[in-house]
């Protein structure tokens, strides 16, 4: 029955504009397809109630539709009107006449093809949907080849071909795309066992992974490869040769495990590079491509992170923020639609029991005064606990890293020493995040609540360990620039020296070169610093594996087969099994993605590592999960905490510019290693090449632009621009919070209302319920009056509420338009029932099929 | 890969992605799906539209639907007659709307259509205590359940009838963090 009513509904809307001007020629020319018996129908069917309806329709599509499909209705409204106009102007013209029914056929094609395109989102039985679709095609295959007339027919053919032609691309596009995207089932499956929680975790990872594998593109394509393929090659000059006294030991094992040796001497590492303007035959400008690649690198991830954000913040419409709808909303979206494990749904089951064991009980006594005390004072003092666990793993880790550099001037030192902060660190990222879980367990805090409290210490405690370790090899950094401009003089005594000797021999050829082994080099620090953020990453993949392998693995290995001979249920009881620590592994992905950031402006190769990393992770995490995990205790919803993780990731990033941004801007460069030895700052490489390489106007140009002159008011602009959008947007909220106490007062003193109806005269109320909300009641102030002012004593209140309700509804607009409640019960009408009052003209005629649409149908009477 | 399948003709499986949200590989990998329920009544030849239905039985016996308290009513809302019983149109329908692409409004009305229990457009109260039934498996007392459903009609009861029309149940639902 109600599927016969969409049909209905559905034909009209394709022949809306029929209905706005049916002339007999136009349809005449119309019907000489197949289709006539199917337009008279619809001209029929216009002609009983044409222009309501298309009111009607139209508001319904614009409420149903996307943001597309309402431009796409406002344009062609527009194009109805013109085209009424120019069919009443000159009627009698032939040649215009079919210009006008041509823009007619066009506007249905166009229809239909909405239609088509929008068939996925109708609520119809598969059945259905597939017969209007073959109807459409078939409409559109029709009516599409007939437009255009003349020499711009075959235009107006080829236009179309090629559009499906485009069509089926981009839906072979989108399949082959969605191929792509690797891990589905994977994730699926996790999904699948413990809720979309842990599976977020695992979505993020990839959409990390998809990141560094473009960000290693780009450092891969145009810094390394071009330069092992056209740069000098290994040994040909000082800072790409392993000095004479290491090359002995440059091959152990144990060397090329911290990273010295030829690996320190590779195109891993920022010292390798040579300084020469253009290389190859390409004449590619490395020094140039080198910085570029790297401000680039954060530029692009400051874009993708900064886009997915805003998508989700777009797709999440509210952030729950409304305290309307606790019940509610525990009902109808408590239960997990993914999850699809036996034991899980256990878990689940068990925690919306729990929940709504809880909210009955805070509703029952909202009043619990002694607990929020003490449960005030228990997050007061976990907060502190954990303050000072925060200083103390900030002093440590300051303390070893000043250690590290009194042992790194000492001779012979032994593993322990030389990796002390890496061991220290790790071991504070593996300790600290279960003893704040344990600290958090005092707060009481809902799981999800919990969890970004839970996240946001983890990534205080990381920050700080890292910014201590930044500060103290800057520290580092400094002394090595003191040590340089000593080198420096050396080397340039020794080639004199090495000079002069040769000369002295009386020889007039040129003195024999310098082996470049033996020259004496500076201490490069570019590639200390590399090689620091390598090593930190390397023991941070190692340390992280390890855990999973032994908390996780081993755990459950000990506790599933010593079970069967141990005194204790172990499964049950105090080792169990682990759950799956999602805080702490997006933490450490964020804080090991910092790091890469941070690092690969100094060793380039530091991003192939990582992506390696994030590959191997992905398969070795689920494996973990899958064998050795348990599903959490109570197990919550993912929601958009997305962006939160977002929200991490972007201030990480921030974080990990500013000392990158700081070495590139203020210290020198190495006078001996990397792509900008012998300029005085790294970034003089752009001026030089805009100097030598582009026109003088250019340099011209540029020079304006980074006048202060300039670029201070162009700060100025973009904080007044923020401060002014600030200001709208609060606006906006302002502006909604009203509408909701709107709303709220109204709702209120309806229930008021009903109740008082329901005692006085449930005659009356009968009569008003036959005739709800089908007019408007302005309309007829008198009549309602009239009505009103024997039952209720409350009607100049209850009025002055419905004068604010439609104050606000038209403000409203779109969606929210659907909230605003029917003005039920101020409609009153006068009792001829038979004959149909002129004004119900304007609204939606009685009878009218309810719309199994969304917003659609509001306001209807209900029978 | 796409030119040795012939289950589909091009344009029953074009019809098909115009109807879903899915992509040519996953309406095929669906049909695999359902026809591992039962592969002696599915053929394995879809170009002449065979009229094949599965019972409830199989098709609440996947493992998406198998742990989901809701089971019954998502195939019953979304079988053709109402009664469990789903055509391979009917399935893909099924999944279509389930899958994270289909927007929230659509998810919502079908989602009203899963709680609404005795199918007379509203959600009344019996229908509440059957969701909370189900989603707690019987372990609040009546007077508990009782109170949770006065409350969401409470909450959520815009126009005040006492039951949840479809647009109070949007009009909830809609703003819901968790909804997905």
């Amino acid at each position: 029955e109600k599927d016969k009513e969409d049909e209905t509904r559905e034909e009209e809307s394709c022949s809306q504009q029929n209905g706005a001007s049916r002339e007999k020629k136009h349809q005449k020319k119309i019907s000489n397809g197949k289709k006539a018996g199917e337009e008279g129908r619809r001209q029929r069917q216009m002609g009983k109630k044409a222009p309501t309806k298309d009111q009607k329709e139209s508001e319904n599509n614009e409420k149903k539709t996307n943001r597309k499909g309402k431009e796409g209705e406002d344009k062609q409204k527009k194009d109805r009107k013109n085209s009424t106009s120019s069919a009443s102007s000159n009627s009698s013209d032939e040649e215009s006449l079919s210009e006008e029914e041509l823009v007619m056929l066009m506007e249905q094609v166009e229809q239909k093809k909405k239609l088509i395109s929008t068939m996925r989102n109708k609520p119809w039985r598969m059945v259905k949907k597939l017969s209007v679709l073959r109807e459409a095609q078939a409409f559109v295959e029709k009516f599409e080849g007939a437009l255009g007339k003349g020499k711009g027919k075959k235009l107006y053919a080829y236009k179309m071909m090629m559009a499906k032609k485009w069509v089926k691309f981009k839906r072979d596009f989108d399949n082959f795309k969605t191929q792509c995207i690797p891990w589905e089932m994977k994730i699926k499956e996790v999904e699948s066992h413990f809720g979309s929680s842990v599976a977020s975790y695992f979505i993020f990872l990839r959409w990390m992974y998809g990141v560094n594998l473009v960000l290693f593109g780009l450092i891969f394509g145009l810094v390394i490869i071009p330069e092992i393929l056209m740069g000098m090659p290994y040994g040909s000059m000082p800072r790409k040769t392993v000095p004479r006294a290491e090359q002995a030991t440059a091959m152990d094992f144990s060397v090329l495990w911290d990273f010295e040796g030829y690996i320190k001497y590779s195109a891993l590492f920022y010292g390798y590079y040579n300084n020469q303007r253009t290389i190859g035959w390409l004449k590619y400008r490395l020094p140039m491509a080198y910085f570029m690649v790297g401000i680039s690198i954060f530029g692009y991830s400051l874009m993708v992170v900064i886009r997915s954000m805003a998508r989700n913040a777009n797709e999440s419409t509210a952030d729950g923020d409304d305290d309307n709808f606790i019940f509610s909303w525990k009902m109808f979206t408590s239960w997990d639609y993914l999850i699809g494990n036996p034991e899980t749904a256990d878990n689940k089951f068990a925690s919306i029991t729990t929940s709504f064991k809880e909210s009955i009980v805070d509703e029952q006594e909202s009043n619990k005064d002694e607990n929020i005390h003490l449960r005030r004072f228990l997050r007061v003092l976990a907060n502190v606990l954990i303050i000072c666990c925060l200083c103390g793993s900030g002093y440590l880790i300051y303390f070893v890293v000043k250690r590290s550099q009194t042992f790194s001037k000492m001779q012979n030192v032994g593993w322990y020493e030389r990796n002390e902060v890496e061991i220290v660190m790790s071991l504070l990222g593996m300790f600290c995040p279960p003893l704040f879980e344990t600290i958090a367990a005092l707060e009481n805090y809902h799981p999800r609540i919990g969890l970004k409290w839970q996240l946001g210490r983890i990534f205080a405690l990381f920050l700080g360990n890292l910014y201590t370790f930044l500060l103290a090899l800057m520290d580092d950094v400094n002394e090595k620039l003191a040590e340089e401009d000593v080198v420096k003089n050396i080397t340039r005594w020794m080639l004199l020296g090495h000079h002069n000797s040769s000369m002295g021999n009386g020889s007039t050829a040129t003195p024999p070169p310098l082996d470049p082994a033996d020259v004496p080099r500076g201490p490069c620090w570019e590639t200390t610093v590399g090689i620091e953020f390598v090593r930190l990453t390397v023991s941070d993949i190692l340390v992280t594996y390890i855990t999973i392998l032994v908390g996780d693995f081993i755990r459950a290995c000990f506790v599933r087969f010593v079970n069967y001979c141990w005194c204790w249920d172990l499964e049950a009881g105090f080792p169990s099994y682990a759950e799956f620590d999602i805080s702490g592994n997006v933490l450490g992905l964020v804080f090991n993605q910092g790091m890469i950031w941070m690092g690969s402006f100094y060793a380039p190769g530091l991003m192939g590592i990582n992506v390696l990393r994030l590959l191997t992770s992905m398969y070795f995490q689920c494996w973990a999960v899958m064998s050795s995990n348990v599903p959490h205790e109570r197990v919550f919803k993912a929601s958009k905490s997305n962006n939160f993780y977002m929200g991490l990731l972007l201030l990480i990033l921030f974080l990990s510019l500013l000392p990158v941004a700081y070495t590139i801007m203020s210290l020198p460069p190495s006078f001996d290693c990397g792509p900008f030895s012998g300029k005085k700052r790294m970034y003089d490489v752009i001026q030089e090449t805009i100097e030598l390489d582009f026109p003088l106007f250019v340099a011209k140009i540029f020079s304006y632009v980074a006048n202060p002159g300039l670029i201070i008011p162009a700060i100025l602009l973009m904080v007044l621009a923020i401060y002014y959008l600030n200001a709208v947007s609060e606006a906006y909220q302002h502006a909604n919070v009203e509408l909701k106490k709107k709303m709220q007062i109204q709702r209120e003193e309806e229930k008021n209302k009903r109740n008082n109806k329901a005692s006085t005269n449930p005659m009356l109320q009968d009569l008003e319920d036959l005739f709800t909300s089908s007019t408007k009641t302005e309309t007829h102030p008198k009549q309602e009056d009239k009505k009103l002012e024997s039952p209720n004593k409350s009607s100049p209140v209850r009025r002055q509420g419905r004068a604010a309700a439609l104050d606000g509804s038209p403000m409203i607009g779109g969606r929210g338009a659907a909230f605003s409640p029917p003005p039920h019960v101020f409609v009153t009408q006068p009792p001829t029932l038979g004959v149909r009052p002129p004004y119900l003209g304007q609204s939606r005629p009685r009878g009218y099929p309810v719309g199994p649409f969304p917003g659609r149908g509001r306001g209807q009477p209900r029978y | 890969m796409g030119n040795k399948q012939t289950i589909f003709t091009p344009a029953q499986l074009d019809a098909y992605q115009d109807c879903t949200f899915f992509t040519r590989k996953e309406i095929l990998r669906l049909f695999y799906r359902y026809r591992d329920l039962a592969p002696q009544l599915v053929p394995l030849d879809y170009t002449d539209k065979p009229d094949v239905t599965l019972p409830y039985e199989l098709i609440g016996s996947m493992p998406e639907l198998k742990d989901n308290p809701f089971r019954q009513r998502i195939a019953e809302v979304f079988s053709e007659h109402g009664d469990g019983n789903m055509t391979l149109d009917d399935f893909l329908d099924m999944f279509s709307v389930l899958s994270e692409m289909a927007p929230r409004d659509l998810k919502a009305y079908y989602a009203f259509k899963i709680y609404d229990f005795n199918n007379d457009d509203y959600i009344c109260k019996s229908d509440l205590e059957k969701t909370v039934n189900k989603l707690t498996r019987n372990e609040l007392t009546p007077e508990e359940v009782s109170l949770v459903c006065e409350k969401v009609i409470y909450e959520a009861d815009v126009d005040n009838d006492g039951k949840l029309s479809l647009e109070d149940f949007q009009h909830m639902i809609i703003r819901a963090p968790d909804f997905l």
